[in-house]
């Protein structure tokens, strides 16, 4: 196999901050000292990966999955769609994107879950796909609602899809949280300011994207996610093994 | 003015949150019936070969709370240090695993086969170890760490001596509590603080 090079580093200064006082779980649970940084091995460089028999017909379809076709979930019916990329600007064909989230109501169907907004019968709240060649994936889902959470005494998480992609190593693992265009609430969330960069926390903001809207069906929102990239280079010795 | 870089950068990181578990295990979560099974439920099938292993810990926040809604992911290579995919590695090896700290104890477990060393780009030959991705509530980006085996040969492992203060070196370490059997608690701030990766 052709050495890809090593992982490009991670700029952390488009990250969120791991430590934040008002994000306040952040208080206890980030590490107060350094990270060690280090170029990536195999390691870092290789990872899993996931075959499309792995998916069944309506793994991407949240609103049909959870009833497997029975009955459709109740919501504003949403096409989410994209393409996952590299730093280098390449596709990631064949990676594992899964999503979760809230009903319409921002209800999770999670035991922990206690907010007084109901179930939906036919809503479960995952998904996964596999994207294609190009790195283009879609789901096919209902919006999310708002939520409250414990935080400070009134705050409130804006409607968002939560997002886990793979990528080819296990160095470009990555959760992330996909915003809607417009919600007021994105301005008043502390877990999206975690990220002390406006323009990075855009980047986590989803357009409305009528060119995919399907007329009499769905609206669309426009998610592209990159990953990192590999340093490329002529001059390093070959992976070993690779 | 310069040119423009035709670069892309990286999508930001967010906090997997409390419900990470009905996207990544849903059975775990209570959400059953559109996957069959949750994945990566085990690194290993029947048959792999090496010694079997069992690992267990907590992730611990800087209060000394254990915590019980993290999820973790390893990822290995085989008992002979390949990676699924490179020639000549073990069939049975899948090397990924995703477990979550138990909701009552906060205690994970992972069973699998001791790692191969492998070496690093340069060649230098790394010991066996196990990388490791913790999201959390409250973990806005991914913690990486690696578990490395007290009854291996640490002792040239270029990642180990890149830790200047070397009574943390301890901290990446999963001390022997049996035969086959391992314990590794990852302190997420404080004292005795694990070593957390950037590469």
């Amino acid at each position: 196999m052709t050495d890809l090079g090593p992982l490009i580093p991670r700029n952390r200064a488009i990250h969120p901050v791991p430590y934040d006082p008002d994000y306040k779980t952040s208080v206890p649970r980030s590490p107060g000292l350094p990270l060690l940084s280090m170029e990536s091995t195999p390691s870092e460089e290789t990872g899993p990966r996931f075959g499309h028999s792995l998916l069944g017909a309506l793994d991407n379809n949240l609103i049909l999955n959870f009833t497997q076709g029975a009955a459709p979930a109740i919501g504003e019916r949403i096409l989410m769609h994209g393409r996952v990329l590299d730093e280098n600007a390449r596709p990631v064909p064949h990676t594992l994107v899964e999503i979760w989230q809230a009903n319409a109501g921002g209800r999770y169907r999670h035991i922990k879950d206690n907010y007084l907004a109901p179930l939906d019968p036919n809503f479960g709240g995952c998904g996964r796909t596999i994207t294609d060649e190009n790195g283009y994936y879609e789901f096919l889902t209902i919006r999310p609602g708002a939520y409250p959470w414990p935080n400070r005494a009134n705050d409130w998480r804006p409607m968002h899809v939560h997002i886990s992609v793979f990528g080819h190593s296990f160095g470009q693992r990555l959760i992330t949280q996909m915003y809607f265009e417009g919600d007021p609430l994105i301005n008043r969330c502390p877990i999206a300011a975690t990220i002390k960069d406006r323009s990075q926390l855009d980047r986590l903001v989803a357009p409305l994207d009528m060119s995919k809207s399907r007329p009499l069906d769905f609206l669309a929102y426009k998610f592209d996610i990159v990953l990192r990239g590999r340093r490329q280079t002529m001059f390093e010795n070959k992976l070993d093994g690779m | 003015m310069t040119q423009l870089l035709n670069t892309l950068t990286e999508t930001p990181s967010q906090t997997a949150g409390p419900y990470v578990h009905i996207g990544c295990i849903p059975t775990f979560a209570g959400v059953t019936g559109i996957y069959p099974q949750d994945l990566g439920l085990s690194p290993i099938q029947d048959g792999a070969k090496g010694e079997q292993i069992t690992i267990t810990g907590s992730v611990i926040d800087g209060t000394g709370w254990t915590l019980r809604d993290a999820m973790l992911e390893s990822w290995q290579p085989d008992a002979a240090g390949k990676f699924p995919g490179h020639p000549n590695a073990d069939p049975a090896v899948t090397g990924f695993a995703r477990f979550a700290a138990d909701k009552d104890s906060g205690e994970f477990t992972l069973r699998t086969v001791k790692p191969g060393a492998v070496p690093a780009r340069n060649g230098a030959p790394q010991a066996p170890h196990i990388s490791l991705w913790i999201v959390a509530r409250g973990i806005n980006i991914g913690l990486q760490t690696r578990i490395y085996f007290q009854d291996e040969d640490n002792s040239q492992d270029p990642l180990l001596a890149r830790i200047e203060q070397r009574p943390r070196v301890d901290t990446l370490i999963a001390k022997k509590t049996g035969p086959g059997q391992y314990r590794f608690d990852i302190r997420l701030q404080g004292d005795n603080e694990t070593v957390f990766l950037d590469i």
